[in-house]
């Protein structure tokens, strides 16, 4: 980064760094710090009671769990769909590879309610993919699975985005070159690519999981949102909202956002040690 | 918290691969079976569920007056938020990218924030701090404002989910770009506004148009922050995502569906544009 090249005595030349910075800061605190501030401050401001009895209680624990376990399984899932998709596009040729290139990101572009009743509806008894699983006894509405179906779709171009560039960059020759070595095309993978692709992988993954666990209009409507069985972290906090309970919700989200900000402080220890690798 | 790399990925053509057939078949036939239960069918049935009772029904659930309002309120909002965070971002991109100075490493993380927080606490926050419940809210309300349950919340909410997009197209362009320009631009006599306008401005016009597109599709189809905040009073505080939503739980599928489908086109048109900003970009450069 050439941010660090000029540090220190440069002479300003340009103008509006006060006027820019002024109103950077600015406007930063004013939608992003001094709100969010509002949950350290309630948090911190109940009596320790409230707070702990609130995230403590089995319907809280329960939604946590839930919400962790699916974002984990879907972002799992997410990293060999993504690395699959980012494969194929980046290293074949074929009709459509455009069309689906594009089309990797749909679910960033669109709006996660639809997703929601577009899952539900499919995958319900008698939509396109419910009724064949119906008659092998899988039904995945009001379940965590379904839960989880929702959150693959949202996480997976977080993985693509993140592989995709890095497949990219790679030379076939390295394989080539392993290969005629008298590796194998399993060593060669293992040995070789995933290695190489792993940090990236894992910030996909990272991502796609740290997406998942606030994730919110996708999940309620596949969910069912039953008491202690489908109800996600976020819906919980809806609940409190509802029901008035100011507390209750500043204290169940106040450990979602510790979840979330723990997992971006992660990626950035992944991203350096990404960095590191390709030195 | 998406990585800077992430755009670049279309534009580089790639290596060809020397996988026996087999093998590229078999992985080209994995991604399009993914593809067709998470991609393709969930977009088909969007517009099968929207005209499966004809294209009278369809119309009709689009031009009723309650959805009119919606689609009216949805457009008001991102009116007033794109250019906030497209201003914004401008703002932010020069100090970042034209300056040095202490902490900008801390800046530019806090900037991608709103990326870490769940849409349901972004509403929260919001109620939390001007809530009527709260000390400053009451006092608003005295006053005859009111801003959760009503347009203002449904706007400042908004403002927050869509913060990042604008500045983080911005701050990796105008980095690369370099100051070199604007500087020998002003050595020789320029006004620093005529140095933006003339200079900086037409190098990052389609990453600004980008950042743009992005914060406008996730300000029209925002819903969780936006569900919090609204109050869902039909006619009133309902944005088309939340439109669809009641409908949905009213068992009206056509209809909730039919609403559905204008999102969703918005969605496909979003990655067209997508498509040719970055081949734009891409030739900038």
């Amino acid at each position: 980064m050439n941010m660090t090249l000029f540090k220190g005595k440069q002479r300003k030349i340009l103008p509006g760094f006060g006027l820019s910075m002024g109103y950077t800061v600015f406007y930063l605190s004013a939608i992003v710090l001094v709100p969010l501030s509002t949950i350290v401050i309630s948090a911190f401001g109940m009596n320790p009671e409230t707070f702990f009895g609130a995230i403590s209680s089995p319907r809280v624990l329960a939604s946590y769990k839930l919400s962790i376990s699916t974002a984990f399984f879907a972002s799992l899932f997410d990293a060999v769909a993504g690395f699959l998709t980012a494969w194929t596009l980046v290293r074949y040729r074929f009709p459509g590879r455009k069309i689906l290139d594009a089309l990797v990101d749909l679910p960033f572009a669109l709006p996660t309610a639809v997703a929601g009743i577009c899952f539900a509806t499919l995958y319900s008894p008698i939509g396109w993919l419910g009724q064949f699983l119906a008659k092998v006894n899988i039904e995945l509405i009001n379940k965590p699975s379904g839960i989880v179906i929702a959150l693959i779709f949202i996480g997976f171009p977080f993985v693509v985005r993140t592989v995709q560039p890095v497949i990219a960059e790679l030379e076939p020759e390295i394989e080539e070159s392993a290969q005629s070595l008298g590796a194998t095309r399993w060593q060669t993978f293992r040995k070789i690519l995933l290695p190489h692709l792993f940090p990236a992988l894992l910030t996909g993954i990272t991502l796609a999981f740290a997406r998942g666990i606030g994730e919110y209009g996708s999940v309620i409507f596949i969910a069912g949102n039953l008491p202690l069985k489908t109800e996600i972290a976020p819906l919980m906090i809806m609940t409190k909202l509802d029901q008035f309970d100011y507390n209750g919700a500043s204290a169940v989200a106040f450990v979602l956002l510790l979840i979330s900000f723990s997992m971006l402080l992660l990626l950035n220890g992944v991203q350096r040690w990404q960095q590191k690798a390709y030195q | 918290m998406q990585t800077n790399n992430t755009r670049q990925a279309t534009i580089i053509p790639g290596p060809r691969s020397k996988d026996p057939l087999a093998v590229r078949v078999l992985l080209i036939a994995l991604t399009f079976l993914f593809f067709a239960g998470f991609i393709f069918m969930p977009l088909a049935l969007v517009f099968s569920q929207a005209l499966q009772k004809g294209i009278q029904l369809y119309l009709d659930s689009i031009v009723e007056p309650y959805a009119i309002e919606a689609v009216k309120l949805t457009l008001l909002t991102a009116a007033i938020v794109v250019p906030l965070n497209a201003v914004f971002g401008l703002t932010a991109a020069w100090a970042i990218s034209k300056f040095s100075f202490k902490g900008k490493t801390l800046l530019v993380s806090l900037l991608d924030l709103p990326f870490a927080v769940s849409p349901v606490i972004a509403g929260l926050i919001f109620v939390l701090l001007v809530g009527s419940r709260t000390p400053f809210g009451s006092w608003l309300g005295e006053h005859g404002i009111k801003i959760i349950f009503s347009t203002p919340g449904i706007v400042i909410a908004t403002l927050f989910v869509t913060f990042p997009f604008v500045a983080r197209e911005l701050i990796p362009l105008m980095e690369s770009q370099g100051r070199e320009e604007e500087e020998a631009a002003i050595t020789l006599g320029a006004k620093g506004w005529q140095v933006f306008r003339i200079i900086t401005l037409p190098n990052i016009r389609w990453g600004l148009m980008y950042g743009m597109i992005l914060c406008t599709a996730r300000s029209i189809g925002e819903f969780g922050a936006v569900s919090v905040v609204s109050g869902h009073i039909r006619g009133m505080t309902n944005t088309i995502p939340l439109h669809v939503e009641i409908l949905y739980s009213e068992y009206n599928y056509t209809a909730s569906f039919a609403v559905a489908s204008i999102l969703v086109f918005l969605a496909l048109v979003t990655i067209a544009i997508k498509g040719v900003v970055e081949k734009n970009v891409h030739n900038n450069q």
